[in-house]
């Protein structure tokens, strides 16, 4: 129903930073309307892939497309504009400003009284509310500040903001590591929502449990490799499980149970 | 039963709301000192026409380079190098116009462009550096004190250098710095008895308060146009985001360097327009003016409830910090409190505004 090819398709990945190989040939693709995990200890180079797919670094070697074309991301602003948003774990939003303020950051609307431009706070809040209101999130105000709301909430509004500016893949950086299990819970079925919508989304995260609750594929980083990818229903919580912990220290630990 | 308890949380969260106002503390030491010196001082003259000008004008003075330092605050930075900013100015339009005989408002336009010049290099040297602009504008206020007091002696042989008067009064733009406004109107309130007149000496029949001081617009307008530009505007959203959290507000695509900067270059404009209020009021420019001008102003904003560490203030509230900062000044004077004692007033008073602002912080960020 929709176009085969991916949105965007990293092939033989290679990064280093001086002698140490951060990314040892990884290939990864993305698709429309699909939860793509990237499951993988700390270390296994989760971060790297997902900073050379948002545009911080660029890959030593190897290739990126992007709707079929070969792209070399600049900078962030590029992916930005090519709708690649990375909602990063605390780097998202500014606690002291407003939800209002934070959500149209850098993309204010404004209106003109005389010769002067103002911000139109009318039109930026009522859109606020309803787009608040469609992903769950009940704000009493437009103008209290991100500071009073949860962990999840503020993932979700972050979320909610990338892709209502036209992020056409969102990529989630451990979205639910710092979350109590109520919030995962909203995070995820925020995830779910956005997923509906034709989004890509790319979850990183070492929760395998978070990661099988709304994912689609999964891809399995370990040392700078990776170790496969598997659709959901074909693998099994002990199956990641064991293939992130490098085949031996968690499933060790449950036989000796 | 629901919808009281409904109503309840609806009271609540309006107060909560109250609370997190930056200016409340302001709002609330304002009154306080009002109510103070009316009952202590209302005999004394303060709160006549005359005396009002007299706590009135120092307010503006302070108002003036508070909300320069106010936005740049918010931004995230500071600047220590206000004070010697000040002095600095001075000296240029008092050189320029005297020793090099420019007309005044060339001087003024020069003072203005050099100090602005020397602001955006501050800030650039502050956001390229990623040095704590505290240590970098320190480092101004020594260049530029040390320089002004050169300049002075090296032209001059003195520090002080008057008879600018001369030069000014037929001066297009000095007028705009120095002059009175609605005089016509004081003098008509004067004919008509309803304000006081001198009743001796050359001015018999003038009176008393003429006008009012050019200095009291200028900080109205720059309360008005830093309040708006903060609270209205989008430039005004990245102010906040500059100095909320510059990291994530450059991951959004705001110009974060290009908003530090331009404050930079608004709070030295800041300091030379109370360089050239002073300057064309008295006549005369002095190398060591505006010295602890750059705390001043600081106090002023976080007893107007700015945070130290940026991305939370109002301009009202600064504005407001000023005028407790002027009105407590002149008040010891006119109830005749050891004007020392008044130091140490200002000390406790900034204590006690950082502990609040800190508290307010924790509240809002919900962080412990």
């Amino acid at each position: 129903m929709m176009s085969t090819s991916p949105l965007m398709e990293l092939t033989d990945i290679y990064k280093s930073f001086g002698n140490v190989n951060a990314l040892k040939g990884v290939s990864i693709s993305i698709n429309r309307g699909e939860c793509h995990c990237l499951l993988g200890d700390n270390g296994a180079g989760k971060s790297t892939l997902i900073k050379i797919m948002s545009g911080v670094h660029q890959p030593t070697a190897g290739q990126v497309n992007i709707n079929g074309k070969p792209t070399v991301l600049q900078g962030p602003r590029e992916a930005i504009d090519s709708g690649i948003a990375t909602v990063y774990q605390d780097l998202a939003l500014i606690p002291l400003m407003s939800v209002s303020r934070n959500f149209w950051l850098g993309r204010e609307l404004t209106k003109k009284i005389g010769p002067i431009t103002v911000m139109d706070f009318e039109k930026c809040n009522s859109i606020l509310m309803s787009e608040m209101e469609k992903i769950g999130i009940q704000l009493r105000d437009p103008n209290q500040s991100i500071g009073t709301l949860s962990g999840g909430e503020r993932q979700t509004v972050a979320i909610a903001r990338a892709v209502f500016f036209g992020a056409e893949i969102l990529i989630l950086d451990e979205p639910t590591s710092a979350l109590g299990v109520y919030q995962t819970s909203n995070v995820l079925k925020t995830v779910e929502k956005v997923r509906e919508k034709g989004v890509a989304v790319v979850f990183i995260s070492h929760n395998v449990s978070h990661a099988l609750a709304v994912g689609d594929k999964f891809t399995v980083l370990s040392r700078g490799e990776t170790l496969g990818t598997a659709l959901a229903g074909e693998i099994n919580y002990e199956e990641l499980q064991f293939m992130m912990s490098g085949n031996k220290e968690l499933s060790a630990l449950k036989n000796s149970k | 039963m629901s919808i009281n308890i409904k109503n309840i949380s609806h009271i609540r969260a309006y107060f909560k709301n109250a609370m997190l106002r930056p200016d409340l503390g302001a709002i609330v030491g304002v009154m306080l000192v009002f109510l103070f010196f009316f009952l202590v001082a209302h005999d004394t003259g303060m709160f006549s026409l005359e005396g009002s000008m007299n706590w009135g004008i120092v307010s503006s003075q302070f108002i003036i380079i508070a909300v320069g330092a106010c936005l740049l605050m918010i931004a995230g930075e500071f600047d220590l190098s206000v004070g010697s900013m000040i002095g600095f100015s001075g000296i240029v339009i008092a050189v320029t116009s005297i020793v090099w005989g420019w007309p005044v408002w060339l001087s003024i336009l020069t003072a203005f462009a050099v100090a602005m010049s020397i602001g955006a290099l501050i800030g650039y040297i502050t956001v390229k550096t990623n040095l704590p602009s505290f240590i970098v504008s320190l480092a101004f206020l020594y260049i530029l004190r040390g320089l002004t007091i050169f300049v002075a002696i090296a032209s001059t042989k003195k520090t002080i250098i008057g008879g600018i008067n001369e030069f000014s009064q037929n001066d297009w733009l000095a007028p705009i710095f120095g002059g009175k406004i609605f005089s016509g109107l004081f003098e008509w309130l004067a004919e008509q008895g309803w304000i006081q007149t001198f009743v001796a000496g050359t001015k018999a029949g003038q009176p008393v308060v003429s006008g009012i001081p050019a200095m009291m617009v200028w900080a109205l307008g720059l309360i008005i146009f830093g309040h708006f530009l903060l609270t209205k505007t989008r430039f005004g959203n990245w102010i906040y985001a500059s100095g909320g959290d510059a990291q994530a507000a450059r991951h959004i695509g705001v110009p974060v360097n290009k908003v530090k900067i331009l404050m930079f270059v608004f709070t030295a404009f800041c300091a030379t327009v109370f360089a050239t209020t002073q300057v064309i009021e008295f006549g005369s420019a002095s190398a060591d003016r505006g010295i602890l001008k750059e705390f001043e102003a600081i106090i002023s904003v976080v007893i107007g409830g700015a945070l130290l560490t940026g991305g939370y203030g109002s301009v009202i509230g600064a504005a407001l910090g000023a005028i407790i900062f002027g009105v407590v000044q002149q008040g010891l004077f006119f109830i005749g409190v050891e004007s020392s004692l008044f130091r140490v007033f200002l000390g406790v008073l900034l204590l006690l505004a950082v502990i609040l602002n800190t508290h307010v912080r924790k509240l809002i960020t919900g962080s412990k």
